[in-house]
């Protein structure tokens, strides 16, 4: 069920913009939407590349995942980028310029995001420090003087 | 009629959970004792009439009864049996009376069968989740009526989503919806054993098995959800870090946690602030999820406009619930004290570091999931994903393993590093050498999916020590289910990390009789013919397969067309072999005449949800095991007071 929720709403969102897509999907995809570069290094630098960008027109799905034609366009788009001898970060980039960050699923580190790249580190601190107050006062207090109750157990 | 009597059933059951509510609150008042017999009574009635509410709206779908909205919208009269009974849950109103069900019948259930509780403790967690029910019997009676009528009967429904036709919609909802609300239970008895003030061993140990049964049934709704986003969904994806995903993550990373916990409360009289705390939030975090994906806030956080009862309704809910059981806990915390004290190396302290871990990679799930909808709130579109989720959750999941290599191993109370340095050198050892072996054959192997071979082999090993030096027949059944369980981990890990690491994809135009490679499979396109099915049709591509030369299988990938509504689905076809499955897909014809094929082999892939079933059904002998127990005891202590009253006359 998990997605399949999201695949109703970006229908009934698909429906809404049936008109413009409709023509869209008149037109036969482009050449390396559906194609792999013939280069093996080369396609696995666009494949990686490809499973961090996001498909705009879909809910959730990379645009490595997606059968909508913006994400075969913008695959399309990669694969001869990399195939040109561009940089994948260049290509996020342009991307970026683009289509703005909701485009890329790596978040970059800006004034918006910072709280994601700090949240592990407060939550790896707040457990260090959770775990040295637990273990520091166990080993200070009591340690081998159980209660009876445990005494029992 | 029908839909009549089920509106008057579910006004009768919020009825009832009310009565039981006051009921509760009284009885554990002085002088209310004269109440207590009320109120497990109540309780089971209640769960009666609700599960008589969800049969009828199940008869309305599966009568296609045109004249409800509900079926009109969702229904169709030329849906296969199946999909009419599945489409009782597959839209908001269905699955929301879904919620309530389950939530009602656990109450009853655990009002007919729990003896191990204190009977105050009882009275006060049946009242606490005729508390959390009248919430959602009120959400569905004044915000999503399922039983409303429309003022003409419609001609004929609207028909049901294509991707949701699926026999993925009869198992993976109700498993799901299970565990999310039976962790409802887990929360009443943290609520319960506050107010009376008892939490302990005794009322762990009564706790436990409900936890348990919870966290069976989400492991296995996860597991099967992500299996069925993989085969449906076409792109060989089996998990998105989707937030409708990390919503059902979230409980069952709480409630992996809480049955830990509970598990060192049991045994020990330690963590009782700590326990208490993760039963409020692991149903915490299964509403949280229920009001990401119920309101709608998901597509866009001005969905909220959209529909801004039901936005607002389940967002007032979770405040009242979760902001009511945290400030109880506050009010209570004093007097639950942190409980028996326990030494570094010792078996509490290892299970505690992974709590403080889970609890971490929860943080770091909800942070991710929430932030761009805060984000956008604020106009600022940004997008939390994969490349994000996987690296930091690793950072919290490598340390867990390691101490899951140990933790098992180690004594109650207090232990000495060098008595269990012996058994531990064993998994390092392995891990070291996959490791090892891994970075001289695969350099080129990303990070990630080489530590995750390494610690799923080290796991693996580590997970069956603890059997080592035991007599097999005398070893408790929950021993045999931590060991499944944590085995099975280790078997997920591996399917996880050779996905990434190994899986080899082949995207091709094909022409009829041409055949492609991919991995060590040929794989030949021998015709195109359409087929039909009962409310769909489809383009069948007709592949012959043979693996490494070998004999060849027949594959048959569909693209569906369904007409009511109309919508298409590929229809992927696999191939399971024991070293891994063979995917293919039909995609769209070229103008060339060519078709589009696009071919995946993924070695040791099923192992992702082998290894989750395995999770579950380690759960389950562990279940089983206290079950079995809890029964024998029973008896024994039932045939000691007949024996007294006898002797006593």
């Amino acid at each position: 069920m998990i997605r399949r929720w999201i695949v109703i709403l970006t229908l009934l969102l698909a429906g809404l913009q049936a008109g413009p897509l409709a023509a869209q999907d008149l037109l036969p995809p482009a050449p390396y939407a559906y194609k792999q570069l013939p280069d093996p290094a080369q396609e696995a630098k666009a494949q990686a590349l490809m499973e961090t960008l996001r498909c705009l027109k879909c809910q959730s799905q990379s645009i490595a995942d997606s059968d909508a034609p913006m994400a075969g366009d913008m695959r399309h788009q990669v694969r001869t980028r990399i195939a040109a001898g561009e940089d994948p970060e260049a290509i996020r980039q342009w991307l970026i310029e683009r289509y703005g960050d909701y485009v890329s699923y790596t978040p970059q580190l800006s004034s918006l995001t910072w709280p994601l790249f700090a949240a592990p580190l407060a939550f790896l601190g707040l457990a260090g420090l959770l775990l040295r107050r637990r273990f520091r006062r166990s080993a200070g207090a009591g340690v081998r003087t159980a209660t009876p109750q445990e005494k029992s157990s | 009629m029908i839909a009549e009597i089920g509106l008057a059933m579910l006004w009768m059951a919020a009825a009832l959970a009310l009565l039981q509510l006051f009921a509760g609150a009284l009885a554990l008042r002085p002088g209310g004792t004269a109440l207590i017999p009320v109120v497990r009574p109540l309780a089971m009635m209640q769960g009666l009439l609700v599960a008589a509410a969800f049969a009828s709206l199940i008869t309305l779908f599966l009568t296609t009864d045109l004249s409800v909205k509900l079926v009109a919208e969702n229904s169709h009269s030329l849906k296969p049996f199946i999909f009419k009974l599945a489409g009782t849950w597959g839209n908001h109103e269905g699955s929301m009376l879904m919620w309530v069900t389950i939530m009602g019948l656990g109450g009853g259930f655990v009002a007919l069968v729990e003896r191990r509780l204190r009977e105050d403790t009882l009275i006060a967690t049946l009242a606490g989740q005729a508390f959390v029910s009248l919430g959602f019997y009120a959400f569905l009676l004044l915000a999503s009526n399922p039983f409303a009528r429309l003022p003409e009967p419609a001609p004929e429904g609207q028909g049901l989503n294509p991707l949701l036709q699926d026999v993925g919609l009869a198992f993976h909802p109700p498993t799901l919806y299970v565990g999310y609300v039976g962790l409802s239970i887990a929360f009443s008895f943290a609520i319960g054993a506050l107010v009376t003030r008892d939490v302990g061993p005794a009322f762990a140990r009564a706790m436990r098995p409900w936890v348990l049964g919870a966290w069976i049934f989400l492991t296995l709704g996860i597991t099967a959800g992500s299996y069925w986003a993989y085969y449906t969904l076409g792109w060989g994806g089996w998990w998105f870090w989707d937030p409708v995903e990390n919503a059902s993550l979230m409980p069952w990373l709480a409630a992996t946690a809480l049955l830990h916990s509970a598990s060192v409360l049991a045994a020990r009289n330690a963590l009782r602030a700590w326990t208490v705390m993760l039963g409020v939030v692991a149903f915490s975090m299964s509403m949280i999820g229920t009001f990401l994906v119920r309101s709608g806030i998901l597509t866009s956080v001005h969905a909220f406009a959209v529909d801004p009862t039901r936005g607002s309704f389940i967002l007032s809910l979770l405040a009242i619930y979760i902001g009511g059981a945290l400030a109880l806990f506050a009010l209570r915390a004093s007097t639950v004290t942190e409980g028996a004290r326990f030494a570094p190396v010792s078996r509490e302290a290892a299970l505690v570091f992974n709590n403080v871990m889970l609890c971490g990679i929860l943080g770091i799930v909800l942070v991710g999931t929430l932030y761009p909808l805060l984000t956008e709130a604020f106009g600022q579109k940004v997008s939390v994903g994969p490349p994000y989720f996987n690296p930091v959750a690793a950072i919290f999941v490598l340390p867990m393993i390691v101490v899951m290599f140990v933790g098992p191993l180690l004594r109650w109370r207090e232990d000495k590093a060098a008595r269990v340095t012996a058994p531990v050198a064993i998994p390092a050892v392995v891990a070291a050498f996959v490791l090892f072996v891994l970075v001289l054959a695969e350099p080129q192997m990303k990070l990630l999916p080489t530590l995750g071979l390494g610690a799923a082999a080290g796991l693996a090993v580590a997970s069956v020590i603890p059997l080592f030096g035991r007599n097999l027949r005398r070893t408790p059944l929950p021993t045999y289910g931590m060991v499944v369980a944590h085995f099975g981990i280790a078997v997920a890990l591996a399917g996880i990390a050779s996905d990434s690491a190994f899986s080899t994809e082949k995207l091709a135009a094909v022409n009829v009789g041409d055949s492609q490679q991919v991995g060590p499979w040929t794989i030949a396109l021998t015709g195109i013919e359409p087929i039909a099915g009962q409310n769909w049709t489809a383009l069948q591509a007709n592949l012959s397969a043979s693996y490494a030369g070998g004999a060849p299988v027949a594959l048959q990938p569909q693209a569906r067309s369904f007409s009511s509504p109309p919508g298409q689905r590929t229809e992927s076809a696999l191939k399971t072999r024991w070293n891994g499955q063979l995917y293919t897909v039909l995609g769209e014809e070229a103008e060339d005449g060519r078709w589009q094929l696009r071919l995946w082999w993924k070695p040791f892939v099923p192992l992702i949800w082998l290894g989750g079933a395995l999770v579950a059904l380690g759960g389950a002998l562990s279940l089983l095991g206290r079950v079995i127990r809890d029964v024998t005891r029973l008896r024994a202590e039932s045939k000691i007071a007949w024996r007294r009253e006898r002797q006593g006359r």
